[in-house]
């Protein structure tokens, strides 16, 4: 399967274990805000907290799991172009996107309407019958931020992060309800609208192998990656 | 502060115990942590709409900073101002480490922590109480806690900064629903590998 996901769209779809959804960047200043979920049991959803503390990093990069909040792995980060996946500033909503980049409607701009990420990420929610109470901290693809070491952590937005051609590619580690939006990053600066259109590609990888640089990463992603092989006995 | 006016609330949490109620508006809510270095695991809510809930990732975006103290707005997934801490006397609190549950203890610890109690066991009995489920629970608040992150992208679980008598106090900005989990975890620094009891105080306005 191969798809062109425009800028400022929202997408699912349903990986199969041992299948990996890799996404490709279009053009400079990409930016995924990535939510998962378990299937069928959507009640198993992405933790990020636990994901980071696991594996004692602030923020995404691969080779790292990313576990459920039941201590699941969802999804690995197999491979990335980029070293630096945001999670702990979560996405654009639609007064933040009307202030930056002005009032927007249907009927004034038709399919250009400018969605935030978060009426993007509810609509698709919906398709699946989930919707606010389902929110959860997403995966930034493609976006840094970084906190500081002074006494706040105080966050810098590090532009030109990802550029065209950049990639990220996740591996199913059970079947995983993937919901995205390629809806700018609210921090970053730009007053443009010109959010990078995202190539997705799913394709069989094969389950972890043992040797498989995702569970050998940590003692705790192993653990992960092995739960969730255990959990249907 | 010190207050000559007596509390409208005044309950101590036992170690690994839970407590939830509404705090309405204006009222300030002000947890001690009697003993020093005990994580206090907190989530909040809208009292008349459960679903629109704390979130952590939006807090931290909008004040542009990880850590908690005096002055952050703790902000709902609407964007809302559930509460603002108003007094800190321990100086910095964790929103990034979740809360402990049985499954994220053995990822952790491996598998001899499986049956240790644990936070998501004290909040998913207190959602039930009032009628959410677990599918309302979301990323908390750690009151003492000390998750210090470094611009390295490093992050780990040190020991805590807080010390007997600390208080951090809130002040409600709208009716709030609060879940308190009096953290039982023994694997890591977050309650000096020995939980201890927490006081709550609420003073209406």
């Amino acid at each position: 399967m191969k798809e062109t996901i425009p800028g400022g769209a929202a997408w699912s779809r349903i990986i199969r274990r041992g299948h990996a959804l890799r996404l490709d960047a279009v053009a400079d200043g990409a930016n995924v805000s990535l939510l998962a979920y378990a299937h069928p049991q959507t009640l198993e959803r992405l933790c990020i907290p636990d994901t980071l503390k696991a594996q004692m990093a602030v923020r995404i990069t691969a080779p790292m799991v990313l576990m459920s909040d039941c201590g699941r792995a969802l999804l690995s980060l197999t491979g990335s172009s980029v070293g630096w996946h945001d999670a702990i500033t979560g996405h654009s909503t639609q007064p933040q996107v009307a202030r930056r980049f002005g009032a927007s409607s249907y009927q004034g701009d038709r399919n250009d309407q400018r969605l935030a990420a978060r009426t993007g990420l509810l609509d698709e929610l919906t398709k699946h019958g989930l919707g606010e109470r389902d929110l959860h901290a997403c995966v930034n693809l493609f976006t840094k931020v970084v906190p500081g070491d002074d006494d706040r952590g105080g966050l810098t937005y590090a532009p030109g992060n990802a550029h065209a051609g950049d990639w990220a590619e996740l591996r199913a580690e059970q079947a995983v309800l993937v919901v995205l939006s390629t809806a700018p990053h609210p921090l970053d600066p730009s007053d443009r609208w010109s959010p990078s259109d995202v190539v997705a590609t799913i394709h069989p990888v094969g389950p972890a192998a043992a040797d498989d640089a995702s569970r050998t990463f940590r003692a705790e992603s192993a653990r992960a990656i092995e739960q969730a092989e255990r959990w249907i006995a | 502060m010190d207050r000559v006016t007596a509390p409208t609330l005044d309950v101590e949490v036992p170690a690994g115990d839970g407590w939830s109620g509404v705090i309405t508006a204006g009222t300030r809510f002000r947890i001690v942590d009697l003993h020093g270095n005990q994580a206090v695991d907190t989530l909040f809510y809208d009292a008349h709409n459960h679903a629109n809930r704390y979130s952590a990732v939006d807090t931290i975006r909008e004040q542009g900073a990880v850590y908690l103290t005096t002055g952050s707005v703790l902000r709902s997934v609407r964007l809302d101002p559930l509460a603002t801490i108003v007094d800190d006397t321990c100086g910095r609190h964790d929103t990034l480490g979740g809360a402990c549950a049985q499954e994220s203890n053995v990822v952790r610890y491996g598998e001899h922590t499986r049956h240790q109690h644990a936070c998501r066991i004290t909040f998913s009995r207190l959602a039930h109480q009032v009628g959410m489920t677990t599918r309302d629970l979301t990323h908390n608040v750690n009151f003492f806690m000390n998750v210090p992150v470094a611009s390295n992208g490093d992050l780990h679980f040190a020991d805590g900064v807080s010390a007997p008598g600390k208080h951090v106090e809130l002040r409600a900005e709208r009716d709030i629903l609060i879940l308190i989990s009096n953290c039982p975890q023994l694997n890591n620094p977050c309650n000096g590998y020995d939980p201890t009891p927490v006081q709550l105080l609420a003073w209406a306005s």
